[in-house]
């Protein structure tokens, strides 16, 4: 077989039971794949000897039989996984040299079920941010281009995104906070799901703010996010806002079959300055739905336009306690003092060296909403808008409604460089779409749906009712076959 | 509600993070642009209205309180920039 690498986890898990192939040549496609793709700078610290050495053990576990769907399958991970024994510094100067003595459950999970860890990938610093332009490591860039210029893969979890997309791995884990899985889903023509909060274990994972980030898959196909948000989901003792839940077989729940069901559209997603071919996407999207039996009905979110003030107190909040922990003494960077320098100048020098602009930012806007006085009248205040975001959803599931249709990003894949003049509400933008879902605690997912008028993929969003991630993803993968996404990237790199 | 470089300073001492003094302009005129835009969070109604503690109705997990985990001092201290004799060695702190 040849292209290993463009296989999805759905065909290489059958080719691998049937004997066609071997995990080791399917990781051995993928970090030659890799090697070759250094212009792409997904991949920030190369893994091939754990690669190879795992590849081995699936193939003995394989050839005894009985062993799990991801067994074998070459992956990618976020480099926001904490991975024993592998460099692990949420892309941040801060936690330059760290390596950590243990592993996430998420990983760990994964690869008790066999997969193959190819390499840590690029991201947003701390997972800050929406075009992987705030990492210590430089931009992953988009495989797909349409002109001289390099595009964002999306952020945070852009390596991801430009790893799956450029078939350096089978698929790829990622994070979600406020859009972090799903924008860069949509800027690269791949899928990616963010399950309910408390789906997938925290544990391990370097935290940006707690209360909003969930781990889940970044695949090719809507059948490989079932296939993989199974292996990396589940009840953890270690986190404990994991659910005591059964995860279930979301592939079997894969039947295409959505008649009956229920799809709101909700009319405060169509912003004033929407462009023309986002909102032809979305009909086209609802129309395809239809067409499969699916009832589509116009709902109101009424609380929508505050999800995005309300997450940039709340996020920075949880952001500026979390990141407290980066003090230049157990872990990670710790700045040259001079003489006389005391403790205070030692966490000061070290905070302001290790962290990047866009962190700093965020702590320092966390700080002042926390603060004496203001506590209330910000953090407080932004606590109860996120109730009533909530409720609005809930409202909506309580009519009837099975799953939400929205567009998945404003706009299409944006140049490197290009908002770098903005101002930094112009990029939190970016996540207008996503931003809700993670309030609200809810399952959402990205699918490819269409082609830009410059030639580059969009995705539509589709939010789902808290646990039913199976349904969800029966959905989308409706959606998916409707729509019909296949388009690859040229390769130029 | 307006930022003004003294509180941006006062700011960035309670985050522990050294911005120059020529720096603190540029900072209180971001905070204000992202405090601006935070400020529509004043015209929703939330009276009556709980602030949200959990995402997800759960009631968390008790367990024993017993030792489960740990000593293992050498892996604790491995990533330390700093470590001598088994402890983490920081700046002198008591005068």
């Amino acid at each position: 077989m040849s292209d290993l690498n463009k296989l999805t986890l759905a065909e290489a898990r059958d080719a691998l039971r049937k004997g066609d192939v071997t995990s080791v040549e399917l990781t051995e496609a993928c970090l030659a794949a890799i090697d070759g793709a250094d212009a792409l700078n997904a991949y920030v610290h190369k893994t091939p000897e754990i690669a190879l050495e795992r590849a081995k053990a699936a193939d003995a576990r394989l050839k005894e039989g009985d062993a799990p769907d991801m067994c074998g399958l070459p992956i990618g991970m976020k480099d926001l996984f904490c991975t024993k024994g592998v460099a692990s510094q949420a892309a941040s100067g801060i936690l330059e040299g760290f390596t950590p003595e243990y592993e996430s459950t998420v990983s760990q999970k994964l690869q008790d079920a066999g997969a193959v860890m190819l390499g840590k990938l690029n991201m947003d610093e701390f997972a800050m941010g929406s075009s992987n332009e705030s990492s210590v490591y430089g931009d992953a860039i988009n495989p797909w281009k349409v002109d001289e210029r390099n595009l964002t893969p999306g952020g945070s979890s852009g390596g991801s995104a430009t790893a799956v997309a450029a078939d350096l791995c089978l698929a790829a884990t990622g994070t979600d906070t406020g859009g972090s899985i799903r924008q860069p889903a949509a800027f690269t023509g791949t899928v990616g799901i963010k399950p309910t909060y408390g789906r997938c274990s925290r544990w391990g994972i370097i935290a940006y703010a707690s209360s909003l980030d969930q781990a889940g898959p970044m695949t090719k196909t809507v059948r490989d996010a079932a296939i993989m948000l199974e292996a990396m989901a589940g009840h953890d003792m270690k986190d404990s806002t994991s659910a005591d839940l059964a995860v279930p077989n979301f592939e079997a729940m894969l039947t295409g079959d959505i008649r009956g069901k229920v799809i709101g559209v909700p009319k405060e997603y169509r912003p004033e300055g929407l462009p023309e071919e986002i909102g032809k996407l979305w009909d086209d999207g609802a129309a395809m739905l239809k067409d499969a039996g699916a009832e589509v009905r116009e709902i109101s979110l009424p609380h929508t336009k505050y999800a995005l003030p309300a997450y940039y107190v709340i996020a920075p909040a949880e952001a500026s306690s979390n990141l407290a922990r980066y003090d230049g003494v157990r872990y990670g960077h710790r700045a040259k003092l001079g003489a006389g320098d005391g403790i205070n100048e030692m966490y000061e020098k070290t905070r302001a060296e290790g962290f990047g602009d866009e962190v700093k930012r965020r702590i320092m806007v966390g700080t002042y909403v926390l603060s004496a006085g203001f506590y209330d009248a910000y953090y407080n205040r932004a606590r109860k808008v996120r109730t009533l975001i909530k409720k609005d959803f809930s409202d909506a599931f309580d009519a009837g409604v099975d799953a939400i249709l929205t567009p998945a990003t404003p706009s299409a894949a944006f140049g490197l460089g290009e908002m770098s003049d903005a101002d930094p509400v112009q990029m939190y933008l970016n996540d207008v779409f996503t931003i809700t879902v993670n309030m609200a605690g809810l399952p959402g997912i990205t699918v490819p749906a269409g082609l830009s008028s410059q030639g580059l993929p969009l995705g539509l969003q589709l939010i789902g009712r808290p646990w039913e991630e199976g349904d969800l993803l029966n959905t989308a993968y409706a959606l998916e076959q409707a729509a019909g996404f296949v388009a690859k990237p040229a390769k130029w790199w | 509600m307006s930022i003004d470089t003294g509180t941006a300073a006062k700011v960035a001492k309670l985050a522990r993070i050294k911005v120059e003094d020529d720096q603190l302009p540029a900072l209180a005129e971001e905070f204000n642009r992202i405090l601006g835009f935070i400020e529509q969070l004043s015209e929703v109604d939330v009276d009556g209205v709980e602030p949200m503690t959990s995402v997800t109705p759960q009631r968390l997990k008790r367990r024993e309180d017993v030792v489960t985990d740990g000593g293992y001092q050498d892996k604790v201290l491995s990533n330390a920039p700093d470590a001598r004799e088994g402890f983490f060695a920081v700046p002198k702190v008591v005068e």
